[in-house]
């Protein structure tokens, strides 16, 4: 079976210009990133801040281009300058889902947006997919007449999750999509998450802190640490086995929080 | 029929009406809009209520003072000067020289001014800083030598007025622009158009303008102020609108000569000016505080 996302040697470098008549300088290096993902799989990418989590969501979703490597889809190659495609099959989901949101736009526009750019659907049949997406995601239909301001966090944050979903994508990306939710509303959150993914066979690049919820919905982890990866395996293994030092130091801070294990 | 609704039937207001339901609440606003429209109204149908032309001279009323005063007449609302003609009259055709200009104006360098910005926003590297500091050089001189130099070139007259006005204007709402683009370009909700799939001119369109158009209005307001002020100092200095033209601000230089037995010969040019100066002031101000504060509930 063909994996559903694969990341084969992907780098990715800043240059940094340093003054007009000195060199650009490599500043911060990703990679080399390698990693397959299957249908309905859940990948966790951990680490430290500035490690180079959010660097590779956005080399996933095409917020910024690799140096070198190649994303396979389903095993096609991903054209960088190929939004369109990249757009009907990859979707992010943002850390701050209120900044996200288009202040000035209500709900449905916002929805009706990637719908309009990317399929050929009529204006009803835009409407209905809407609607039915609202739904799926635990909101009102009433609420595509909403602005930003009118909604709390965590209907932000399912509005765009249903950002996300429109496109029926088989791919989402998730950068600390529950950093800023308050903890009733982050199970809440990830009980939804864990349903469609059951319903719909979506796969998760899940990235965050928060060791717990990793642990509980992830089958899969990647420890990255200075923009490369450290340890990769079965979630479970990686808990109870940690293997590397860095990996060792992440996994006893978290259970020294929960019950004082310690490798 | 029942009277009143059993529904609510009230859709969530739109980030424009939440900006009226904000600017109404503040009164110098309002009544800075009122003012507005009164002179808009007067400008459009000014001929129709002026009892004289701007230009006709009555040789039996010279320096006629205003109607409240014992030697005053109904025929002559203002009063007239020092040629027999009538003030009132006079006030609602300047009016429209330089209200009307200045709007025209301002409206013109907008649309130069947005488009360059827009582009300049929308670009990377080189091509948008030529684009940023094309006009920059006619900021550091002021509206007034720019005038004084395009008349010594062309010699005086209202369209070199223009110009200096309008090559004045231009670059700011560029920078303008450029800046508010930069600034939405990196918010989330950019990236997530992008991410939708948006090209540049479809994400400028449904993404960005909407955002600053309010913004760029409020520096439209200030403009319009701006301009007003250029042009009457420019009629006053004799640069712009020549004799026979009715323009505020050379009105007031004629009414100068004669200030001390006519006085009301530049009151009421001035009391125009500083009225509409006024109003455009509060209505920019309310819009700037209505913007800031329409999503804190």
């Amino acid at each position: 079976m063909t994996p559903v996302l694969a990341v084969k040697q992907l780098y990715y470098k800043r240059k940094t210009v340093r003054g007009w008549r000195q060199a650009a300088v490599d500043q911060f290096v990703v990679g080399p990133i390698n990693f397959e993902i299957n249908a309905g799989e859940t990948l966790a990418v951990i680490g430290d801040n500035g490690s180079g989590k959010s660097t590779i969501a956005n080399l996933l979703v095409g917020v910024e281009n690799p140096t070198s490597g190649s994303i396979l889809l389903n095993g096609q190659k991903i054209q960088y300058n190929n939004l369109k495609q990249r757009s009907l099959n990859i979707r992010m989901i943002f850390q701050q889902a209120r900044e996200s949101l288009n202040p000035t736009v209500p709900v449905g526009k916002i929805l009706e947006e990637p719908l309009k750019l990317n399929t050929d659907l009529t204006a009803q049949e835009r409407h209905e997919r809407i609607r039915e997406t609202l739904q799926q995601v635990g909101l009102l239909s009433d609420h595509a007449h909403f602005y930003r301001h009118m909604l709390s966090d965590g209907q932000s944050q399912r509005v765009a999750l249903a950002r996300a979903l429109i496109l029926n994508p088989q791919v989402i990306v998730a950068d600390e999509p529950f950093a800023a939710l308050d903890p009733s509303v982050r199970s809440q959150m990830v009980n939804l998450l864990m349903q469609l993914q059951k319903k719909l066979g979506l796969s998760y690049i899940f990235i965050s802190h928060n060791l717990g919820i990793v642990r509980h919905i992830s089958d899969r982890v990647l420890v990255v640490n200075n923009g490369r990866i450290v340890e990769s395996g079965k979630a479970e293994v990686i808990y109870n086995n940690p293997k590397t030092d860095y990996t060792k130091r992440l996994i006893n801070a978290f259970n020294t929080l929960i019950d004082n294990r310690v490798f | 029929m029942l009277k009143t609704s059993l529904y609510q039937e009230e859709a969530p207001p739109s980030p424009l009406q939440q900006t009226w339901l904000e600017f109404s609440k503040s009164h110098a606003a309002f009544f800075g809009l009122l003012c507005m429209c009164f002179f808009v109204l007067v400008i459009s149908f000014g001929p129709l209520i002026t009892p004289y032309s701007p230009l006709e001279q009555n040789t039996d009323a010279l320096l006629v003072p205003p109607a409240w005063t014992a030697s005053g007449g109904i025929d002559y609302m203002l009063g007239t000067d020092a040629l027999g003609r009538d003030i009132m009259s006079r006030v609602v055709y300047g009016t429209r020289v330089t209200l009307g200009i200045s709007l025209f104006l301002v409206i013109v360098s907008m649309i130069i001014g947005i488009l360059i910005g827009a582009f300049a926003g929308m670009m990377r590297g080189l091509q948008s800083s030529i684009l940023n500091h094309l006009l920059d050089s006619l900021m550091a001189i002021p509206t007034l030598l720019i005038a004084i130099i395009i008349v010594a070139i062309l010699g005086p007259g209202l369209i070199n007025s223009m110009w200096a006005i309008t090559l004045a204007l231009v670059p700011q709402f560029i920078h303008y622009t450029r800046d508010a683009v930069r600034s939405e370009l990196r918010k989330p909700y950019a990236v997530a158009a992008k991410l939708d799939g948006a090209s540049k001119a479809h994400m400028f369109r449904s993404t960005i303008f909407p955002n600053i158009i309010e913004m760029l209005v409020v520096r439209g307001t200030q403009a319009l102020s701006t301009a007003i002020l250029d042009i009457s100092a420019l009629g006053f200095l004799n640069l712009g609108v020549q004799a026979p033209g009715t323009e505020l601000g050379a009105m007031l230089s004629e009414g100068l000569d004669i200030s001390y037995i006519a006085p009301w010969s530049i009151a009421a040019p001035g009391g125009a000016i500083f009225l509409m100066i006024l109003s455009i002031n509060l209505v920019g101000d309310g819009l700037r505080s209505a913007l800031h504060n329409r999503f804190l509930h």
